[in-house]
C-alpha cells in the first residue's frame, strides 16, 4: 500500500486541492457573513490530513478536533453536506446542529469531531476497543494539536492504549501554536514524541509539508496497529497559514515564519514534485480547477439551501 | 466617569483587586500575553508582571488544582476557564475539591478563589462553546455563583467575589461583552447576594440573569404597551440568593415569571419557583411561568440558536398567553 504509482499520487494531489479549495471558500463565506461561528481552518496542513487518511481503509475510524474540515474531507466526506453543515443548513451532515467544530461523516469513518481540546483522543481508544472486541481489524486515528499535548485526557489515553495494545494511531499536528501562544509557552518538553515514548509507544516525527513522508509513516503505523502490535504516535510538523480562527489577524506570529511556511506549503510542494516526476502540466492544472469548481458548486448550494426547520432543534436529544 | 464596555470592565475589575492585594494571582489560557481570547484581560500582564499574571497550558485540571492549592496556603487566585463548557473538563476540582474542602476540614482551610468563565449563547458556537452552566455550580454546596449583566456590576461583583473568603464561580456572558455603560471613577465594590430591581411594576415580577436581563427589560417595555406593568429583577448572584427581594416583589405583583437561558430541567428558575410557591403561595394570583431554553444541547445554526434561546418576543408571548 505504501508505494503509490503516479496516478495514485495525482489522486492525493486532487484530495489536497479539494481541501485547500474548501477551506479558502469557507474563509471567503465567513468574510461575507454567509458562514458564522467559530471557524478554525486547516490551510497548510493538508499534507497531514491526506497523508494519514490515504493510509486508511474507508471503514477505519477517524476522530477529529476543532480544526477538522481537512480530516473529514481526507477521509472521504461529501463536500456538499460538509459545506452545508458549516453554513448551518438543513442539508448539512448534522442538519446544522453541529457546526464547524462538531462535524461528522460516519459513513466514511469520520466518526465525530469535538470542540473540547483533548476530548477526542479518548474516543479513538473506544473505537479501537470495538475493533478488538469484534475483531473487525479496523484502526482508529485521533488527530489533535500540540496544544492538546498538555491535556490530561491525552496522557490517560496514551497510557491505556499502550496497556491494552489498542489499534490506535495518535496523530499530533504540531503547528507550533495553540491559539495565540507558541508551544514553548506550554511545555519545556522539546519533542512531543517524548510524551508517547514514556508510555512505550513507538513514535515518528514527519514533515507535514511532504505528504508522501506523512503517508509512509501512517502506512507503517496502521499496519502495526492492524497486526495487533498496538498504538503508534506520529508527530506531524505542520503549520496553519491562517489565524487560530477566522477573524484572528495572527499578529503574534512572525511574518518571516509565515513566509517560510508558504514556501513549504504542502500543496504547492507536492504539485511541483509531481511536475518534476513527469505529470503533464495540464493534468496538474486540472486537479486544481476541478477542485475549485466542485467547491464553488458546494458553496453555491450551501448558501442557497434553506436553514433547518426550527422543529429540528429539539429532535435527537434522546433516541427514544 | 467613563464609558466602559463589559469586556473592559473585566480587566478593570481584576486590576482594581490586584492593586489592592499584592498577593492576588491570576491564571488562565492565553490571558497574559494575548490578553484573553475575549480580550477581557488586556493590560494585566504589563501592569502586574509575569509572577502574578500567568499563561497556562491547556490543562484545566492543573489550573484549578493550582488555584485551590495556592488559595489554601495563602495566595488568593483568580483562575480563568476560557469557556464555561470546559468546567466539565475539571469538574473534580470544582465539585469535589474547591467546593468541599472548607467543609471537610471543618473550616480549617479557606479557598479564596474566583473561577471566571465565559458563559452563554448567541455566537453560533454550537453545543460545546455556548452553554449556560450556572446551574451546574448552583447545585453544589460550597460554591457561590455570580453572573453580572452590566459593566458596573462586573467590576463591583468581581471585587465582592475576590474579597469573599469562599470560592466563587463568576460567569461573564459572551453576548454582553460589547455592551457599554458609563461607570464612575475610582474603586467600585458591590455585595454578593443582592438582587437589583431594575424596573418597578405592579402586575408581574420578572426575574432574570445575565443576557436575559436586557431581554426582560425590553419585554417589560412591550408588556407595558399591552397594559401589563412588569417589575424586573436582575438576580446578579444565584448563591447567595436574594430571596427577600424576590418575595417582596411577588407579594406585591402576585405573579412571577423567570427568564432563564439554561435548559429547562433543574434551571435556577425552578428553585425560585419552589421558593415562591412555598413562601408566597397565598400572594400568587396565577401559576408561575418559567421561560427557558428547551431541554436540549445547543444547536449551531443561526436560526436554530435564535429559536431556542429566550428572545424578547418569546418572553412577551409566553407571559401574554399565560395571562388569564
Ligand atoms: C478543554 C479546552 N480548553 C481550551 C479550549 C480553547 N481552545 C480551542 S483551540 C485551542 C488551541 C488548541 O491548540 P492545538 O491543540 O495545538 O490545536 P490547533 O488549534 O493549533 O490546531 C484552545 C486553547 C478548548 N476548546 N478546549
Amino acid at each position: 500500500m505504501s508505494e503509490l504509482d503516479l496516478a495514485g499520487r495525482v489522486e492525493l494531489l486532487e484530495r489536497m486541492w479539494l481541501i485547500r479549495a474548501f477551506e479558502e471558500k469557507v474563509s471567503e463565506l465567513f468574510a461575507r457573513g454567509q458562514v458564522v461561528g467559530l471557524i478554525h481552518l486547516g490551510i497548510g496542513s493538508e499534507g497531514s490530513a491526506v497523508g494519514v487518511c490515504s493510509a486508511l481503509r474507508s471503514d477505519d475510524y477517524v476522530f477529529g478536533n476543532h480544526r477538522s474540515h481537512a480530516h473529514a474531507i481526507a477521509k472521504g466526506a461529501d463536500v456538499d453536506r460538509l459545506m452545508a453543515e458549516i453554513a448551518g443548513k438543513a442539508s448539512g451532515y448534522c442538519k446544522g446542529k453541529g457546526g464547524s467544530m462538531h462535524i461528522a461523516a460516519p459513513e466514511v469513518g469520520f466518526v465525530t469531531a469535538t470542540g473540547v481540546v483533548g476530548g477526542n483522543v479518548a474516543l479513538a481508544l473506544g473505537a479501537a476497543l470495538t475493533s478488538v472486541t469484534t475483531q473487525d481489524n479496523r484502526v482508529s486515528v485521533a488527530f489533535f494539536g500540540d496544544g492538546a499535548g498538555q491535556s490530561g485526557s491525552l496522557h490517560e489515553s496514551l497510557n491505556l492504549a499502550a496497556l491494552w495494545k489498542l489499534p490506535v494511531v495518535f496523530v499530533c499536528e504540531n503547528n507550533g501554536y495553540a491559539e495565540f501562544s507558541p508551544l514553548s509557552a506550554h511545555t519545556v518538553v522539546e519533542r512531543l514524541t517524548d510524551y508517547a515514548s514514556v508510555y512505550s509507544i513507538p513514535t515518528v516525527t514527519v514533515d507535514g509539508g511532504d505528504v508522501m513522508e506523512v503517508r509512509r509513516a501512517a502506512v507503517s503505523a496502521v499496519a502495526r496497529a492492524r497486526a495487533g502490535e498496538g498504538p503508534m504516535f506520529i508527530e506531524v510538523l505542520t503549520h496553519r497559514l491562517r489565524g487560530h480562527y477566522e477573524g484572528d489577524p495572527a499578529a503574534y506570529r512572525e511574518l518571516s515564519e509565515r513566509e517560510e511556511w508558504t514556501v513549504r506549503d504542502p500543496v504547492a510542494r507536492f504539485r511541483a514534485e509531481l511536475e518534476g516526476a513527469g505529470v503533464a502540466a495540464d493534468t496538474i492544472a486540472a486537479t486544481e480547477a476541478a477542485a475549485r469548481s466542485r467547491i464553488a458548486s458546494a458553496a453555491e448550494s450551501a448558501v442557497a439551501a434553506p436553514g433547518p426547520d426550527p422543529e429540528e432543534a429539539t429532535t435527537d436529544v434522546y433516541a427514544v | 466617569m467613563a464609558e466602559l464596555s463589559y469586556r473592559d470592565a473585566v480587566s478593570r475589575g481584576i486590576a482594581q483587586e490586584m492593586r489592592r492585594d499584592p498577593n492576588l494571582v491570576f491564571l488562565g489560557e492565553d490571558v497574559a500575553a494575548a490578553g484573553g481570547v475575549f480580550k477581557t484581560t488586556v493590560g494585566l500582564l504589563d501592569e502586574f508582571g509575569p509572577i502574578r499574571v500567568r499563561d497556562t497550558p491547556i490543562s484545566e485540571q492543573a489550573i484549578l488544582g493550582a488555584a485551590a492549592g495556592a488559595a489554601m496556603t495563602g495566595v488568593p487566585v483568580i483562575a480563568e476557564i476560557m469557556f464555561s463548557d470546559f468546567l466539565a473538563v475539571c469538574f473534580d476540582l470544582v465539585a469535589n475539591e474547591i467546593a468541599k474542602l472548607r467543609y471537610m476540614t471543618d473550616g480549617q482551610v479557606s479557598l479564596p478563589i474566583v473561577i471566571r468563565t465565559a458563559n452563554g449563547a448567541g455566537s453560533r458556537f454550537g453545543a460545546q462553546h455556548s452553554q449556560s452552566v450556572e446551574n451546574w455550580c448552583m447545585m453544589i454546596p460550597g460554591l457561590k455563583v455570580v453572573a453580572p449583566s452590566t459593566p458596573e456590576d462586573v467590576i463591583g461583583l468581581m471585587a465582592a467575589s475576590v474579597r469573599d473568603p469562599d470560592p466563587v464561580v463568576f460567569f461573564e456572558h459572551k453576548s454582553l461583552m460589547a455592551t457599554k455603560a458609563t461607570i464612575p471613577d475610582g474603586e467600585i465594590v458591590d455585595e454578593l447576594g443582592k438582587a437589583r430591581t431594575l424596573r418597578a411594576g405592579t402586575d408581574i415580577t420578572i426575574v432574570a440573569l445575565a443576557l436575559m436581563v436586557p431581554r426582560a427589560m425590553a419585554a417589560a417595555d412591550r408588556l407595558a404597551e399591552q397594559g401589563i406593568s412588569a417589575e424586573v429583577i436582575d438576580l446578579r448572584t444565584l448563591v447567595p440568593l436574594d430571596t427577600r427581594t424576590i418575595l417582596h416583589s411577588v407579594e406585591r405583583t402576585g405573579r412571577l415569571a423567570t427568564v432563564e437561558e439554561n435548559p429547562r430541567l433543574c434551571g435556577w428558575g425552578a428553585e425560585i419557583a419552589s421558593l415562591v410557591a412555598h413562601e408566597a403561595f397565598w400572594n400568587l394570583d396565577a401559576p408561575i411561568v418559567r421561560i427557558t431554553t428547551p431541554h436540549i444541547p445547543l444547536p449551531a445554526a443561526n436560526n436554530l440558536e435564535d429559536a431556542t434561546i429566550p428572545s424578547v418576543d418569546k418572553i412577551v408571548d409566553t407571559i401574554v398567553s399565560e395571562w388569564a
